[in-house]
């Protein structure tokens, strides 16, 4: 052990596809040891065996809380972690994995007969946040991962991050991005959260709100938009605004 | 020997997903022995009902973080069969391009961070640091130049924005291409010190045989990764060839008591898919840098040892790396046009299969003639496996008591053989845990 103890970074994972876990294996060789000489990681299962019983500083939590197992796990991280950062969409708001939670028949249509085996139970896709008390949300689907270094940097700075609160449409005035309805196409850029600096609208696809919904959104006008200016049905308008914030809302 | 063992492997490490290893063995008596996937299941087949095609790749690639890309390319790719739509040339060439780059930037992980510590005897590549700080740095450059490869055909590499059905909705320019496939043709030192730590480090490969059928993606034009037929082939060198359309006639899923993922047979008990099963299936169509090296690392087609697909992988890594550099020479010299998305011709269903990095990958849709999804079945290559791994734990176990191997050596080999298989348990569910009970 070291004289001076770095702080210790660990991450635990619930239901999810871990791809925030693997956008952090994309800062590059520069980037990722800079990190690793500020903070030491102790729990990670996806790279590594090892873990601890010692008191962890930033415990990274990826995924939805879906099953009542889940809970138990969650507050065992809460009591051994002083900062608890639900890093991604599933963890922060439930995500895609919260588009079942509209339905009643998920599990007989992927399962059929089987679907009332004890080991298929999983229940309303909620985010960490329903299960135990979280400090910081990395919002994203992905998660931006020049959003996390940022609030790990200001986390050992002592200071604290604030993530944007106006919508997306913001970045990509920023960017210069054409938008998407003069393209012919549709967006929900007006209601989304920004902070990912919009890349959707500039690779030419709608932006989706993976971040969630800014604070008021006025989700009727959004209908409006998207029935009006876009073409779809009202059907469809409902359905695209529950893509990834079918926890937020109706 | 009348040995008592005890292995309860919960939540393996270095693996994606959550799976438990678990064996009893009480007075030499195998009492149990078994892989369990108690991932919690996300039921992304129902929730696609409804979605209009032009949202289903960007829904079902959050299936999995690890293979987003591919799971985008085989939802557009199944999405394009049902509404009847044809892409052009270009659009084929750069997703066979971004398929190298997942294929390349998967494998790198999972040789240098998930496979390489168990050879090296360590924890984690974390624990590498301080005695390996040049394989770490080499293996974080390579995942960072495969995310850039990827990030500029796809727009990210973790769950790609421009892949769409009917074409791309943005292409590279050539000066991009161009300022890629120079880093990439100077990524080759880098590939050749992998082969030395990797020849370095392949005694330590455990020796374990059990022939099975194995399964992938095969094509005339290439190597199949992108597109082709289904393909097997058993270890006596018998082929078989089936239609993609054809898949559920030899995936034969059915669920099993001990995972929350599906199990798949078809024409012996299980069936093996991914590097491994593509080597052996496709060996003949491997670029022939890829070939040396195999010879290199003393691996030759029909292999029947389950730990050699991580050897395998290393020779994709290079096969795709020579590939890329080839397709970017092309589109450089052809030069790249924005084109617009072709349109849908009719509204039906469609089936695809791509190779993403863990074995072959079957999606399948119905369409109604709104353009919304009425019907989906995603088959996934780990869920493919699940019946093949506890297949060879059965295999295993009597061959390990016999050879008097202790408990640690034991749920050693044990996770190191799941870890080969590079499983992607949130793909289908998450993995086992390993019990030894003394």
């Amino acid at each position: 052990m070291p004289a001076t103890r770095k702080p210790t970074l660990a991450f635990f994972d619930f239901a999810s596809c871990e791809g925030c876990q693997i956008e952090f294996t994309n800062f590059g060789d520069a980037a990722t040891l800079e990190l690793l000489s500020h903070v030491d990681i102790v729990e990670f299962r996806e790279a590594m065996t090892e873990t601890t019983d010692q008191r962890i500083d930033f415990a990274l939590i990826e995924g939805s809380y879906t099953r009542e197992e889940d809970r138990a796990r969650l507050a065992e991280i809460r009591k051994r972690a002083r900062v608890v950062i639900a890093y991604g969409a599933c963890a922060s708001t439930g995500g895609i994995n919260a588009l079942k939670n509209h339905q009643d028949d998920f599990a007989d249509y992927v399962y059929g007969d089987d679907a009332t085996m004890s080991h298929l139970r999983s229940g309303t896709a909620r985010p960490i946040s329903a299960a135990i008390e979280v400090d910081y949300e990395v919002l994203g689907c992905p998660m931006s991962k020049e959003e996390l270094l940022n609030v790990i940097s200001n986390l050992l700075h002592g200071t604290r991050y604030f993530a944007p609160t106006y919508p997306v449409c913001v970045q990509c005035k920023r960017r210069e991005t054409i938008c998407r309805y003069d393209e012919g196409d549709h967006c929900m850029g007006q209601v989304a959260r920004a902070g990912c600096g919009a890349p959707c609208p500039a690779d030419g696809v709608p932006c989706e709100a993976c971040r969630g919904f800014v604070e008021d959104a006025n989700l009727p006008a959004l209908e409006k938009v998207l029935v009006e200016r876009a073409g779809f049905s009202q059907k469809r308008a409902v359905g695209k605004s529950r893509m990834f914030t079918a926890n937020l809302r109706s | 020997m009348s040995q008592t063992i005890n292995i309860d492997v919960h939540h393996l490490t270095r693996v994606e997903g959550h799976g438990n290893i678990l064996i009893n063995v009480a007075d030499g008596v195998i009492e149990q022995c078994e892989w369990q996937v108690p991932e919690a299941p996300r039921f992304f087949e129902a929730m696609v009902r409804g979605r209009h095609y032009s949202e289903v790749a960007r829904i079902t690639s959050r299936i999995c973080g690890i293979c987003s890309i591919g799971h985008s390319l085989a939802s557009v790719k199944a999405t394009e069969v049902a509404l009847g739509i044809e892409v052009t040339p270009q659009t084929r060439k750069l997703r066979t391009l971004l398929k190298h780059a997942e294929n390349f930037d998967s494998h790198v992980l999972h040789v240098y961070v998930l496979v390489a510590p168990d050879l090296l005897g360590a924890q984690s590549a974390f624990a590498l640091l301080p005695t390996h700080a040049e394989v770490v740095a080499r293996a974080l450059r390579l995942k960072r130049l495969a995310h850039e490869w990827g990030s500029l055909i796809g727009g990210r590499t973790t769950h790609p924005t421009t892949v769409l059905p009917g074409g791309f909705s943005k292409v590279p320019t050539v000066a991009e291409l161009t300022a890629m496939r120079d880093k990439l043709a100077a990524a080759v030192p880098d590939l050749e010190a992998t082969l030395e730590t990797i020849a370095a480090l392949a005694p330590a490969i455990p020796a374990f045989d059990r022939p099975t059928e194995y399964m992938a993606v095969s094509s005339d034009e290439e190597y199949g990764l992108y597109d082709g037929h289904i393909q097997t082939i058993l270890p006596d060198g018998d082929r078989a060839r089936y239609e993609v359309a054809d898949y559920r006639s030899c995936t034969n899923e059915y669920v099993s008591e001990k995972s929350t993922a599906k199990y798949a047979k078809n024409r012996l008990d299980s069936y093996a898919a991914g590097a491994l099963a593509r080597f052996n299936v496709n060996y003949d169509s491997l670029h022939p840098e890829a070939k040396k090296v195999a010879e290199s690392l003393g691996i030759q087609p029909i292999c029947t040892n389950p730990y050699f697909n991580s050897v395998a992988q290393v020779v994709e890594i290079v096969h795709s790396a020579h590939e890329g550099l080839r397709l970017f020479d092309e589109l450089i010299a052809e030069g790249v046009t924005e084109e617009p998305l072709v349109q849908p011709t009719r509204f039906a269903s469609g089936a695809s299969a791509v190779e993403v990095p863990r074995g072959i990958l079957f999606h399948e849709y119905s369409y109604d003639e709104e353009g919304l999804c009425t019907e989906a079945n995603c088959i996934i290559p780990t869920g493919q496996n699940h019946a093949n791994i506890q297949a060879d734990f059965d295999a295993l176990l009597p061959e390990l008591l016999a050879a008097g191997k202790s408990e640690d050596e034991m749920r050693l080999a044990f996770e190191m053989l799941v870890r080969a298989y590079d499983p992607c348990i949130s793909c289908s569910t998450h993995y086992l845990d390993v019990e030894f009970v003394r």
